[in-house]
């Protein structure tokens, strides 16, 4: 149990060398010295020497890799040239909101997804399976910022229903806020529903041939009590572990569809700052998004052993 | 001589042709290949295909509803939608193909290695792919794509390098599978060196699911293509692609809506009819699936 936990752990310290490997040879990419590009367009002297001399561009490779993780592991995500503020400060200020519009999809996803996917396993290969598969489909082929510019033109721009951007604090106006939020999150939701939707499907399938069903059935359960007691409990664990596992998917649209609706968000941040070539917020953005996604890829499978006895035999 | 087409034709029942004739029977499979043949003439016949030029502007259209002159409507400097979607068949295209080259010529032969070397190399190259795994991958190509530069080309190697460790993963546990078998054991009793039982014998066993994973990939790169695009970072202007033009029409959805709706419908039928074909393909390819 104990050298189950140690391992896993263990497992990840490689996986976050890598990452971080990785994002810092993002740096490597850009043509030319990087001092002289991060300084922007303005290429002022001072701004480069400080550069370079924070970024030890001096220095080999390697050494200054070493002063670069140093500064991670220590909170210094580096500091964004156009806005003067430090990386972690801009994510901590973005990070809420896409949080909410996050947790909103995923909602929408969970509520749309399990059932559909309840149905199209119960009812397989009948009319409301294929009609399942179909919805499964558009959700998996819509490229997300489309479904938004549609959803602002029904919603917004001919029923005048909805705003078609901004954002309000749900501080301010719980209301507004709910009203700004609702295209969006439905927009991030669908394309979850439908991976959802289909997990739930196949794990469902699965339980359903099992000898307790089977059993539960011939005591005479009426199918209601066996689908949603016996099949669903067990089928629902590996929905949960994938389902984690969807938050790439989640933060992924969300850059997208905060452009759409203009969310000042986490995505917004990121869009904003590939566009003022604010190099240190991608790396630092980056960076954080993969450590959220190792940490809960290891929650996730965490979970999947509390809740599995077997597994811990 | 009818009784000896019946019999040549068991002859021929390979696994592939087998497959062949699974494919052919499935409805969906069929109809995502009409609509991405439909596509991929619409690419290479652009220039004749095409009403008008997709970048000439034109002052006195500007933003005009679909018409006879303009099947599609015009956009806000007056180019023909039409014309331009046309045109834009060919970076999506262009774009899904290419990514998904790189992400096949990068991620088969490391996978290959890993599986096949064992050892210290494949709990290296697992790691790694797993840290590439743990940035998704939309983030991924835009991070890349940054810091390369926004062009259609560029776009290209972010979208393919961020697909490589999908193909890295699959080919590894294909070539676990594979390499136990005993035609391996016999191919190496025989002599053969292992480039050659490797390349010959291992890699021709693994290709079904690779293709299908393949297929399935090329959907997911259009979206990413349209995606960065989209945001400024794949195809530049005034050159016509479905994102970057759903970029623009954001802009003037209240006033020209049919911007939008054209490029959005391409990209939408382009990804289904891939996702289509590639579920289809995984059915005929894997009789056991489901």
């Amino acid at each position: 149990m104990l050298h189950y936990l140690l391992k896993r752990l263990a497992a990840i310290v490689p996986t976050i060398f890598f990452v971080t490997i990785i994002i810092f040879g993002l740096q490597q990419l850009l043509p030319g010295d990087p001092a002289m590009i991060l300084a922007g367009e303005d290429q002022d002297p001072t701004v480069i020497a400080y550069l370079q001399k924070k970024m030890h561009l001096d220095e080999p490779l390697p050494v200054r890799y070493a002063y670069w993780i140093a500064g991670v592991f220590q909170g210094d995500l580096g500091e964004s040239l156009r806005i003067q503020q430090p990386v972690l400060e801009l994510i901590k200020d973005k990070l809420p909101v896409t949080l909410e519009l996050a947790a909103i999809a995923m909602l929408i996803a969970l509520t749309i997804g399990i059932p559909a996917g309840i149905v199209s396993a119960v009812a397989k290969d009948t009319v409301w399976d294929y009609a399942a598969n179909m919805v499964a489909l558009w959700g998996l082929s819509t490229p997300n910022f489309w479904l938004g510019i549609l959803l602002i033109l029904v919603f917004s721009v001919s029923l005048g229903w909805l705003p078609a951007s901004g954002y309000v604090s749900p501080f301010e106006d719980l209301k507004a806020n709910l009203a700004a939020m609702i295209m969006p999150a439905f927009v991030l939701g669908n394309a979850i529903a439908a991976v959802l939707m289909r997990h739930t499907r196949s794990a469902m399938l699965q339980v359903l041939n099992a000898d307790y069903v089977r059993t539960a059935r011939a005591k005479g359960l009426d199918e209601r009590t066996v689908v949603l007691k016996h099949a669903l409990r067990n089928a629902l664990t590996p929905i949960i572990t994938l389902g984690a596992l969807e938050f790439g998917t989640l933060l992924s649209g969300a850059v997208l569809t905060e452009q759409v609706f203009s969310i000042p968000g986490f995505g917004k941040l990121i869009v904003d700052a590939v566009f003022n070539r604010d190099y240190a917020v991608v790396q630092g953005v980056v960076l954080f998004t993969s450590s959220v996604y190792i940490v809960l890829n290891l929650l996730a499978d965490l979970a999947y052993f509390f809740v599995n006895p077997r597994l811990r035999g | 001589m009818s009784a000896v087409i019946p019999q040549a034709m068991m002859r021929d029942a390979t696994p592939a042709r087998r497959a062949l004739r699974r494919l052919l029977r499935r409805r969906g499979a069929m109809l995502g290949l009409v609509i991405v043949l439909f596509f991929v003439l619409l690419a290479l016949f652009a220039p004749v295909i095409a009403p008008y030029d997709p970048i000439a502007t034109s002052w006195s259209a500007v933003r005009k509803a679909p018409s006879l002159q303009y099947l599609f409507g015009t956009d806000e400097i007056g180019r023909d939608v039409l014309s331009r979607v046309v045109w834009g068949a060919r970076a999506s295209l262009m774009a899904g193909l290419v990514s998904v080259c790189i992400s096949m010529a990068l991620g088969v032969p490391v996978g290959l290695l890993a599986a096949y070397v064992g050892g210290w190399t494949d709990g290296l190259i697992s790691r790694f792919t797993d840290s590439m795994l743990a940035v998704p991958f939309l983030i991924l190509a835009i991070a890349l794509a940054a810091f390369l530069g926004p062009s259609l080309s560029n776009a290209m190697i972010a979208i393919g390098v961020s697909a490589t460790p999908i193909f890295i993963r699959l080919t590894r546990a294909q070539v676990l599978a594979v390499k136990v078998e005993d035609f391996v054991e016999a191919a190496r009793a025989v002599g053969n060196p292992h480039w050659r039982i490797a390349l010959r014998h291992i890699l021709p066993n693994v290709l079904p699911p690779l293709i299908v994973q393949a297929t399935l990939a090329i959907a997911a790169a259009i979206i990413a293509e349209a995606s960065l695009s989209f945001l400024g970072l794949g195809q530049q202007p005034p050159a016509p692609s479905w994102g970057s033009m759903l970029n623009t029409a954001k802009n003037y959805v209240d006033n020209a809506p049919w911007m939008a709706v054209w490029p959005g419908l391409s990209i939408f039928l382009l990804v289904l009819s891939f996702n289509l074909f590639g579920d289809g393909l995984r059915d005929a390819l894997d009789p056991k699936h489901k």
